[in-house]
């Protein structure tokens, strides 16, 4: 065992050795989650009551208008169901990696480290919280009703935005995690500022790109391509003008974006942990 | 002064570093420490928690790692193991740079954190292991064959499927030291291994660690507060303070130095003026308690015999030398050689 | 005499701890903000549509998202205060130590949760609350009467705050499952406070029943006592009618607990 050549494994083999290393020890957490049954029941409930609160939240304005910044509620449910149904698969599969700042703090992380397996995995799957599949299925359903509520043309393109959307939705969402993560090398407090961008990042997108300052939505397409997750193609499906004066072509760019943002978060968490390495913390 | 202090620059033991599984050469680790000084300036200084150590440690070697709180013990085994990468020095385990290469090296490496367990506390002992078996990638049938053979020397039979939470202290550490050696690892490390336990777990612990590096030829290098350990477990002793190599060698050297003296407390009827007899000095009085130091290799029942002839003895005891007292005697040797 | 000097070292003592933890206190102004950014908008997209929603005009509406922001953490409107500890204490038999001790359970609690609020309202409300007012148009009162009812209002709040999670910690007495009370806490604490939508903005029968619960006390009434939509004396009595029926809630539900710990401790 542990046979590799000199070179070391490749990127590939990798990869393959983090996922592989994700599932075994998410497993394990799921298995410590059901030791506590009625808990674990009673969590999976509260996360799909919590998550659907902001719904709610919306059904509420509704109840007062026909149009919120010129978009229905069939068409605002679409944005929701994207934003938090791609949100919450990242939620689910990396969303503990906040705990990665605790583990600084108390020394634990040091024990990840020893183990033969890349600490990026073990990262995301610690504690992994399954109860957070609430969250997954309260944003299918909306989005399952908007898909047929909303007043559209489907053309091949257009329904095939649909899953590319919520896949490329959640890469970015995963990207700004480990980011997040990474600067827990940082601050180990500063698990908030994560939260500002993962919570406020789905927030934001429930909403229209026509609510908010061009500013804003200037940052969140170009800078921080938030928007890549439903703002530009979903208004390219539902034929909404896009604040932002962009070519079509751009609406099918959210793959592009969800690679840019990994990348970019892959050297932002070798960054952290090399500081981590080197300082010890 | 004994041939094995050095001057904490080059270990003795350390001989030059040649064909040894571990291998340390002049291995640096500076720390930038920011200090607040007001409100909101901050001083930056840098510490050297590993100041330019040496030494190398052969394969089936057992050696203990000792010195204060703070003396760069942990720093050294995080770079041993990967987890800090040193600033400085070159540092090799197994022919692999331990920073550079830390999955890899897992493999075939060990470690047992002291209080820390690395065990799944709401499950039972044994999905731990299993979790283990699959993570390092443990052919079946060695797994088999080494959790059998862990399991009836550390006497785990009976709490594979409690879960570790209920277990005690002692259990635990024993459960911990089984996962750090099913993948049969060519070095240990063990940090603090008998911390907390009871007088029948630490013996426990011990013999166990005896027979895998007798029987597996398995590399230990352990960090203790608890001199027994040393004594019972280790031929060599490093010794670090202030992240340098303070003594390296074979621990009767050590206890030529730092051993010499014993502790004698008597508890007398009455404040009395420190006692005078020619076989011990007082070091301490603290109203009616006096502390004696007399030598390690004196018995001390003529010192009590004479002692309780000529003073009002209420109580007395004997106080054998801890690693903290052996290290602060060598201390004063060195400043007076 | 001697008991105030006690509570008052209680809360002096929490506030300094929250007091320490400085990175986290940033990070959390820095969160505040940008949710306050995210709701801003949407309410000014709202009051667009609907220019009298509730009573409120736009400013309105943007001061109550400021000051949702501001009372946020304080007011631990989503839970996160003292409660967290408490059920912790609870769940592991620790809190029968604390029955024995000479100071009062409810209290002492109060206290400690009072010193928290102080510096998270300072630390962690003040910065969103001044963000806000510069960028965008409030509803400020300019004289210095508001001002003080609106620190009466806010006081009561706290009060009333505290009087809901301590009796949601109790509760684990019973339930013996913390997580699922601190959800419920969370739910009914983000809806009925009104960190959604302004309580006044509510469809007409469900805003009458939520105007009427305790937890309009905490965010929909100072904020409207702020911005002269309500008389202050109404508004008192009101959040103190709940926070008295909750303490004494608290009390009640306080010695069945200590009951019960005796029996199972005996």
């Amino acid at each position: 065992m542990g046979e590799t050549t000199k070179v070391g494994s490749t990127a590939g083999s990798r990869v393959t050795d983090g996922l592989r290393a994700y599932l075994l020890i998410a497993g394990m957490w799921i298995r410590a989650g059901m030791t506590y049954r009625t808990s674990f029941v009673v969590t999976v409930f509260g996360n799909l009551l919590l998550s659907g609160l902001d719904f709610v939240g919306i059904l509420l304005m509704f109840s007062q208008v026909d149009s919120l910044g010129g978009w229905t509620l069939p068409e605002v449910a679409f944005l929701y169901g994207l934003s938090v149904t791609a949100f919450g698969i990242t939620d689910l599969l990396l969303g503990s990696s906040e705990v990665l700042g605790t583990r600084i703090r108390d020394g634990s992380f040091d024990t990840l480290l020893v183990r033969p397996v890349p600490v990026l995995a073990q990262v995301a799957a610690d504690q992994f919280p399954l109860r957070r599949f609430g969250r997954v299925i309260q944003g299918a359903l909306v989005l399952g009703w908007a898909l047929f509520a909303v007043d559209v043309d489907w053309t091949a393109p257009k329904a095939l935005l649909v899953p590319v959307m919520l896949v490329s939705g959640a890469v970015i969402f995963g990207a700004i995690f480990v980011a997040g993560a990474a600067f827990q090398f940082l601050a180990q407090d500063a698990a908030q500022v994560q939260n500002a961008f993962t919570y406020g990042g789905t927030t934001l997108l429930q909403y229209p790109p026509t609510l908010f300052g061009k500013d804003l939505v200037r940052g969140v397409t170009f800078v921080l391509p938030l928007a890549f997750v439903n703002w530009l193609p979903a208004s390219y499906v539902l034929g909404r003008p896009y604040p932002l004066d962009l070519p079509t072509w751009v609406t099918y760019l959210s793959p592009l974006a969800a690679g840019v943002c990994c990348a970019l978060a892959g050297v932002l968490w070798r960054t952290g942990l090399r500081s981590y390495r080197s300082t010890g913390s | 002064m004994a041939d094995g202090v050095t001057d904490g620059v080059t270990g003795v033991g350390a001989g030059g570093v040649t064909g040894g599984f571990i291998e340390l050469d002049r291995v640096e680790k500076v720390f930038d420490v920011r200090k607040k000084t007001g409100f909101l300036r901050r001083e930056r200084h840098q510490v050297r928690a590993v100041d330019s150590i040496s030494f190398s440690v052969a394969r089936g070697e057992m050696v203990g790692y000792i010195g204060p709180n703070g003396a760069g013990k942990s720093t050294t085994i995080k770079m041993l193991t990967g987890i800090l990468t040193p600033s400085g020095g070159r540092l090799r385990v197994a022919g692999i740079d331990p920073s550079r290469e830390r999955t890899r090296l897992a493999h075939r490496i060990g470690v047992v954190f002291g209080q820390r367990t690395t065990l799944w506390w709401d499950l039972p002992l044994i999905d731990s292991y299993k979790l283990m078996h699959r993570m390092y990638r443990i052919p079946d049938g060695r797994y088999r064959e080494n959790l059998d053979r862990l399991v009836e020397l550390l006497d785990l039979g009976a709490l594979l499927d409690v879960p570790v939470r209920q277990l005690s202290l002692g259990q635990r550490m024993r459960g911990d030291i089984a996962a750090a050696l099913l993948h049969d690892p060519e070095v240990l490390y063990l940090d603090e291994p008998t911390i907390g336990l009871d007088v029948v777990s630490k013996a426990n612990v011990r013999e166990f660690l005896r027979e895998v590096n007798t029987e597996r030829g398995t590399t230990v290098l352990l960090t203790t507060h608890d001199l027994q350990d040393i004594e019972q477990l280790c031929s060599r002793v490093m010794v670090i303070d202030h992240g340098r190599m303070m003594y390296d060698g074979p621990l009767t050297g050590l206890h030529e130095i730092g051993d010499s003296e014993r502790t004698l407390v008597v508890d007398l009827e009455r404040e009395l003026p420190p006692i005078e007899v020619e076989s011990a000095r007082v070091v301490k009085v603290e109203g009616p308690r006096q502390w004696l130091a007399f030598p390690a290799s004196a018995s001390a029942a003529p010192l009590v015999a004479r002692i309780a002839a000529e003073y009002p003895l209420v109580d007395l005891s004997v106080r054998e030398p801890d690693i903290e007292a052996v290290i602060s005697r060598m201390y004063a040797e060195k400043a007076t050689s | 005499m001697g008991a105030g000097r006690l509570y008052a070292a209680v809360a002096v003592g929490s506030f300094r701890r929250y007091a320490t933890y400085r990175v986290a206190t940033a990070a959390g102004v820095f969160t505040n903000t940008v949710f306050g950014l995210i709701l801003v908008y949407t309410y000014l997209a709202l009051w667009d549509e609907r220019p009298d929603l509730g009573g409120y005009d736009q400013a309105q509406a943007v001061t109550y998202v400021w000051l949702g922001q501001a009372l946020f953490a304080a007011l631990a409107l989503q839970g996160g205060g003292f409660e967290v500890e408490l059920m912790e204490r609870i769940r592991t038999g620790e809190i029968a130590v604390d029955l024995y001790r000479p100071a009062d359970l409810q209290l002492w609690w109060l206290a400690s949760d009072l010193g928290r609020m102080l510096f998270q309202l300072a630390g962690r409300g003040v910065i969103p609350f001044v963000f806000g007012a510069l960028f965008f148009p409030m509803a400020l009162p300019g004289d210095f009467g508001t001002w003080a009812a609106f620190l009466v209002a806010l006081l009561l709040a706290a009060v009333v705050s505290f009087g809901i999670r301590y009796l949601a910690a109790l509760s684990v007495f019973w339930l013996m499952d913390a997580r699922g009370v601190m959800q419920a806490l969370m739910v009914t604490g983000i809806f009925c406070s009104g960190m959604t939508l302004p309580l006044n903005a509510f469809p007409d029968a469900l805003g009458d029943v939520v105007q009427a619960l305790p937890w309009a006390a905490q965010l929909q009434v100072p904020a409207d006592v702020l911005m002269g939509e309500t008389a202050p004396l109404g508004a008192f009595a009101f959040q103190a009618a709940w926070a008295v029926a909750l303490l004494a809630a608290g009390r009640l539900l306080q010695s069945a607990a200590t009951r019960r710990v005796v029996v199972q401790g005996g």
